[in-house]
């Protein structure tokens, strides 16, 4: 564990983002964040100290498998969890109040959480894991088992705390869902951290240079206008209307192929190939594994 | 130690205010109450008077048999077959045939023929009155003394009285049966509640892990303070619910039984004072004598024993037990997914306590003994057996290096509860197997 722990720092105030296969170390690494578990060697360090059980008050903890208490009462239950993170009885409630407002959930109060739904306990769930306004928000999978409403409600909030000062450490096997709110990402693989960095730089590290062109037009004149900028990769003619993917050979420029293209089909879209985190995911993965059969991970 | 408060409360507060808590609460004493009173009640339920024709061949017996409040016997001049095949006409509830030879060696042949079964004792009284008075008969036929059997009879009958001298030098008398019986009662109840609440501990370490929550909450407590704060919760829920239980069903049998007492025959007591009074009389018969006094014998006896030092170790030993034993229900409860699974893992727990009682048999033969003695040392059957031992009189520094061992015990089993616990928790969909706990208890972390 201890090469994650020592290399991979959670940039403060930013989204990150832990990525890795199943079984890759994601949890055990949260968990050891959460101090539920020791790690076998190494240390964590929060805001440069050494953790220890005062941190607990300040990290919300969303894990996968997550649940609640059944027979027990929604606002009683979420008021015990808040003075477990060490929250004082009278201030939890008037924030619980105001959160349940926000999420339009006033008459739950009193409701067992076993008559919620499982969507509806799912946003008991998250409401304890930020009522206490934790420095650091760990969420683990968290939208899964919303609906596609309240998961923007939630991605919104999730920004709003962001915005507020939260550092955001998310962990999923399923990079499309968080990509648009991460800053920052770690991969870790067979409990080791394979590529980490800003999403931006990355995109950029792994963009293969690669074009897309729809046009109309002769497919021939099309790849005869390439001249030395570009090579043909794949490529379909469907009657005039033609796509086709060009890789930019080195020392030339996209303005340079685009130009020379222009004259001769008539141009409906050209737009550069960026992989996403996804596909930087899987062949990062994989080069770990060159047989590629040891990965379990499928998107 | 805040957080371990707050869980203590919710465990506490969860379970008493369940409609189950509620009822068992409630419904326990009136059980133990009626577990009480209905036989008194139906000892003082009048029995028919039970009309017996006695078909005497001998003579011996005509209007001699004592009568009862229970039993009438009449003696009408008609053969036995004609009795019998009459039998169903007349209102009688059974025949007595006495044979002609009953003083030769045919006393076997005495018959109670009846329609419905008679109550025991009128069978009872029947068979010692003619007993008594065949005896007598042998007696003055042979031309011997009544008054100088009885005589030696009443100076060869005695009780052996047990008096105990304590360390101070004060005797104590001291009744094996009311120490027996009180020792068993408290080692049953003691054995009782272990299960009743270390099964309640199994179930709400096992609701945590199933229901998930468990990982949110390790996220803000250590799971020993989570483990703790459920084990001591459900201890004090334990200690309500028995004292409830006290309270309740020593008032509803005071209750029911003055209600009770006041519909008694006035005359009824007044007999039973004046028997207490015979008894107390020297004239009396010496059977007589042993029979009253000994109800009264028995009472003062039954205050010989400490009732306070029993109460107190009592609660101690519940405490102890109940913690020595919670910790490992709530390690079982934390390696396993689902109630099925536990199985495998409580025989282990019940064994010493169902052991324990096989020794408490052995306890009361000797409850000095050297088998008494280290059982009641050894924590996981101490609370049985020495609740066994300690009507009998139990040497002060026995009882407190027992309590200690009980206590280490209980830091023992808690400090491995609390390994098994902190992974299994936290294990899941994995069918855990003994070797695997094992290896839990040396995880570090």
């Amino acid at each position: 564990m201890q090469h994650i722990l020592s290399a991979h720092n959670i940039v403060k105030r930013y989204a990150n983002h832990l990525l890795g296969p199943n079984g890759a170390g994601k949890t055990s690494l949260i968990r050891i964040i959460n101090q539920i578990t020791g790690p076998d060697s190494g240390n964590v360090l929060f805001e440069g100290q050494k953790l220890s059980p005062k941190h607990v008050e300040n990290i919300g903890y969303l894990p996968e498998e997550r649940g609640l208490y059944k027979k027990m009462e929604v606002g009683e239950q979420a008021l015990y969890l808040a003075q477990l993170k060490g929250m004082p009885y009278a201030e939890a409630k008037r924030k619980l109040k105001i959160w349940f407002e926000k999420f339009e959930m006033d008459a739950w109060w009193n409701k067992k959480v076993e008559e919620l739904s499982k969507g509806m306990q799912q946003k008991v769930q998250f409401i304890v894991t930020v009522l206490h306004e934790p420095k650091l928000l760990i969420l683990d999978e968290p939208f899964s088992g919303f609906d596609p409403i309240n998961a923007n409600l939630i991605k919104n909030e999730i920004l709003k705390l962001k915005s507020q000062g939260s550092t955001i450490l998310f962990s999923t096997h399923n990079m499309g869902s968080v990509e648009e709110l991460c800053d920052n990402i770690a991969l870790i693989n067979k409990s080791k951290k394979i590529l980490d960095g800003s999403v931006k730089d990355i995109r950029k590290q792994y963009k293969s240079n690669t074009y897309e062109f729809e046009f109309t037009g002769n497919m021939m004149s099309f790849t005869n206008s390439l001249w030395t900028f570009g090579k043909l990769g794949e490529h379909k003619l469907d009657g005039e209307n033609g796509k086709a993917q060009v890789s930019l050979t080195p020392g030339s420029t996209a303005n340079q192929l685009l130009e020379s293209v222009l004259k001769v089909v008539e141009i409906h879209s050209f737009k550069e190939i960026i992989p996403s985190m996804n596909d930087i995911f899987i062949s990062k993965v994989n080069a770990e594994h060159p047989l590629g059969t040891q990965s379990n991970f499928t998107e | 130690m805040n957080k371990v408060l707050l869980i203590i409360k919710r465990e506490y507060l969860s379970r008493v205010k369940k409609k189950s808590f509620i009822l068992m609460t409630i419904f326990g004493p009136v059980l133990m109450a009626g577990i009480m009173i209905v036989p008194i009640w139906m000892a003082m339920q009048k029995t028919e008077k039970q009309k017996i024709e006695v078909i005497d061949e001998s003579f011996l017996f005509r209007d001699l048999i004592p009568e009862k409040d229970i039993v009438h016997f009449d003696y009408p001049p008609v053969e036995i077959e004609d009795a019998r095949a009459g039998f169903y006409d007349t209102d009688y509830d059974a025949i007595l045939y006495i044979p002609k030879n009953v003083l030769n060696g045919g006393q076997e042949g005495i018959n109670l023929f009846y329609k419905k079964q008679l109550s025991n004792s009128v069978q009872q009284h029947i068979q010692s009155s003619i007993s008594k008075m065949l005896y007598e008969v042998m007696l003055a036929k042979n031309k011997v003394d009544l008054n100088v059997i009885k005589d030696a009879k009443d100076k060869a009958t005695f009780t052996l009285t047990t008096i105990q001298i304590d360390e101070a030098g004060n005797d104590k008398e001291t009744n094996t049966a009311i120490n027996v019986g009180i020792g068993f009662a408290c080692a049953i109840v003691i054995y009782l509640l272990i299960f009743l609440y270390g099964a309640q501990v199994m179930r709400g370490v096992m609701e945590e892990k199933t229901s998930r929550i468990v990982e949110v909450i390790l996220s803000s407590v250590k799971p020993f303070q989570l483990m703790m704060g459920k084990i001591i919760g459900v201890a004090l829920v334990g200690l309500t619910q028995f004292i409830l239980w006290v309270i309740l069903t020593t008032s509803i049998y005071s209750v029911a039984a003055a209600t009770v007492l006041k519909g008694m025959d006035m005359k009824q007591v007044q007999q039973k004072e004046q028997v207490i009074k015979i008894g107390a009389d020297l004239d009396v018969q010496a059977m007589g004598k042993i029979e009253n006094n000994a109800a009264i014998d028995l009472w003062s006896k039954f205050q010989q024993v400490n009732m306070l030092e029993i109460f107190i170790c009592f609660m101690l030993y519940f405490l102890a037990g109940y913690l020595l034993y919670s910790a490992l229900f709530a390690a079982i409860g934390s390696a396993v997914d689902s109630e099925a699974e536990t199985n495998q893992f409580m025989l282990p727990i019940t064994i010493p306590l169902v052991f324990s009682f096989a020794i408490a048999q052995i306890v009361t033969q000797d409850p000095n003994g050297s088998i008494a003695f280290w059982f009641s040392m050894i924590p996981l059957t101490s609370p049985v057996v020495m609740m066994v031992r300690l009507p009998f009189g139990v040497p002060m520094w026995e009882v407190l290096l027992s309590m200690s061992l009980l206590v280490i015990g209980f830091i023992f089993t808690t400090w491995l509860a609390a390994k098994i616990y902190r992974t299994g928790i936290l294990m899941y969909g994995k069918k855990v197997s003994w070797k695997e706990l094992g290896k839990w208890l040396f995880y570090k972390g």
